[in-house]
């Protein structure tokens, strides 16, 4: 019942960061471009639009068409949910591993969508996707391992708090590494754009999505803003000591969007195996050097 | 005016539709999105497919070859969607309105909402182009 309610409001909370951080991104994006960018409702806009169109469903479509826009959005609501709750309720007995498990949905989700809809480009993403979620789910969850093996719990309230204790966990050199590796992760994660070949617009318009219209699109456009806003939100708790102090949290929050905007619009897209070797090579060895400085205590 | 059409005002997605152009009437589309004019200001941006589209840009004549096409992306846009028609080729045929390979002009084959002539049109034409699409939904 209790955690019905935290799911309520995880919902609220994460909707309106949601809308916020997606204008974000666009906005930097448009001042980087030197131009001048949307004002700052319109993804609310875009949303309220999605809501009122036609939805077409195409023949070739299976069953799991509507159904994979609400699995994804669940499982933001849900993961937003835990995170909440693990911050702001003392006590609370939520578990990082199931918290990683929950994040993967989302991307499934996407996987689903695309190959229910039965559309050639679509499957193009599909494949792409499972591959590069091969990828980056790897060194994700080995970045995020470095602050277990400094606490030896999962428990994630606990995790949470004992950087009010140690000190954030970004201020000795594996958490600095881990930091940054999730970091790239979750750019992968939320489909930015050196890592953005399942969607591609230009190249396969829009793969995995092309066959969404109204509010099915509506809704998968709104789990990726929701996605991003959780995803970003649980850096700044998970390595950054969000809890210290508010007005220090929006900042770290903050800075975290825009260092995820710069590396989207410096970047050029990646063709998947170069992103599977970046994953793979690079960020995997860094996050493991990382595990092993955390064992040595640096 | 409901809440549905008022958010349409202010986010117009665009699909860009060439059939047959000389390809300059596509460049100054591609204006519009430039710092100088910057359209998103206003929430319009390129939708990389047309189940995801509010408008349909059309250039060109719209050739023989394409017609079939041309409709079957106008049936597949989700409504409500319009059609807005830029160049002298896809308001009449221009310079092309003789030659062989014409089905056109596009008001011809799919119902179209605004002109914009022009050959090309200027991105100022193409934006108050789309002004007027947008009085006309209010
Ligand atoms: S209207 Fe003129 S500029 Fe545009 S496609 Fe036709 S010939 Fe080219």
């Amino acid at each position: 019942m209790i955690f019905l309610l935290w799911l309520l409001v995880s919902l609220v909370v994460f909707f309106g960061l949601g809308i916020i951080t997606g204008w974000l991104e666009r906005k930097l994006t448009a001042r980087l471009q030197w131009r001048v960018g949307p004002p700052w409702w319109q993804n609310l806009a875009d949303f309220v639009k999605l809501l009122g169109k036609e939805v077409v469903v195409p023949e070739t479509a299976t069953s799991f068409f509507s159904l994979a826009p609400v699995i994804g959005l669940a499982a933001v609501t849900t993961a937003g949910a835990m995170i909440l709750l693990a911050a702001f309720q003392p006590g609370s007995s939520v578990d990082l591993i199931v918290l990683i498990y929950i994040l993967v949905l989302p991307s499934l989700s996407l996987i689903l969508a695309g190959a229910s809809s039965g559309n050639p480009l679509a499957s193009v993403g599909v494949a792409r996707e499972l591959k590069l979620m091969l990828g980056y789910e790897l060194p994700f969850i080995l970045a995020l391992l470095v602050p277990v093996v400094k606490a030896g719990t999962t428990n994630l309230g606990v995790l949470f708090r004992l950087q009010l204790a140690q000190g954030m966990t970004v201020g000795s050199i594996s958490g600095l590494l881990a930091f940054g590796v999730a970091l790239l992760t979750i750019q992968g994660k939320i489909g930015g754009v050196p890592f953005d070949v399942s969607e591609a617009e230009t190249e396969i318009a829009s793969g995995l999505l092309i066959e969404y219209s109204g509010l099915l699109l509506g809704i998968f456009k709104l789990t990726r803003w929701m996605l991003t806003a959780v995803a970003v939100f649980f850096l700044v708790f998970y390595f950054w000591a969000g809890l210290s102090r508010v007005p220090s949290a929006i900042g770290k929050y903050l800075l975290i969007v825009i260092l995820l905007v710069l590396i989207k619009n410096t970047n050029p897209r990646l063709r998947i195996d170069q992103a599977m070797k970046f994953f793979w090579g690079w960020l995997t060895g860094i996050s493991v050097t990382a595990i092993l400085f955390a064992y040595l205590g640096w | 005016m409901n809440l549905l059409t008022k958010a349409l005002t202010k986010s117009l997605w665009v699909f860009h539709l060439s059939t047959g152009s000389c390809n300059n009437c596509d460049i100054e589309i591609l204006d519009c999105l430039t710092p100088r004019y910057d359209v998103e200001r206003f929430g319009i941006v390129l939708a990389g497919s047309i189940k995801h589209a509010d408008v349909l840009l059309v250039t060109g004549i719209g050739t023989r070859k394409n017609a079939k096409r041309i409709q079957k992306l106008y049936q597949q846009m989700p409504k409500p969607g319009f059609v807005v028609a830029i160049g002298a080729c896809s308001c009449s045929g221009g310079i092309f309105r003789d030659g062989y390979p014409m089905a056109g002009p596009i008001s011809s084959l799919i119902p179209v909402d605004v002109w914009i002539p022009g050959c090309p049109p200027k991105p100022e034409a193409i934006i108050a182009g789309l002004v007027s699409l947008l009085g006309k939904l209010k």
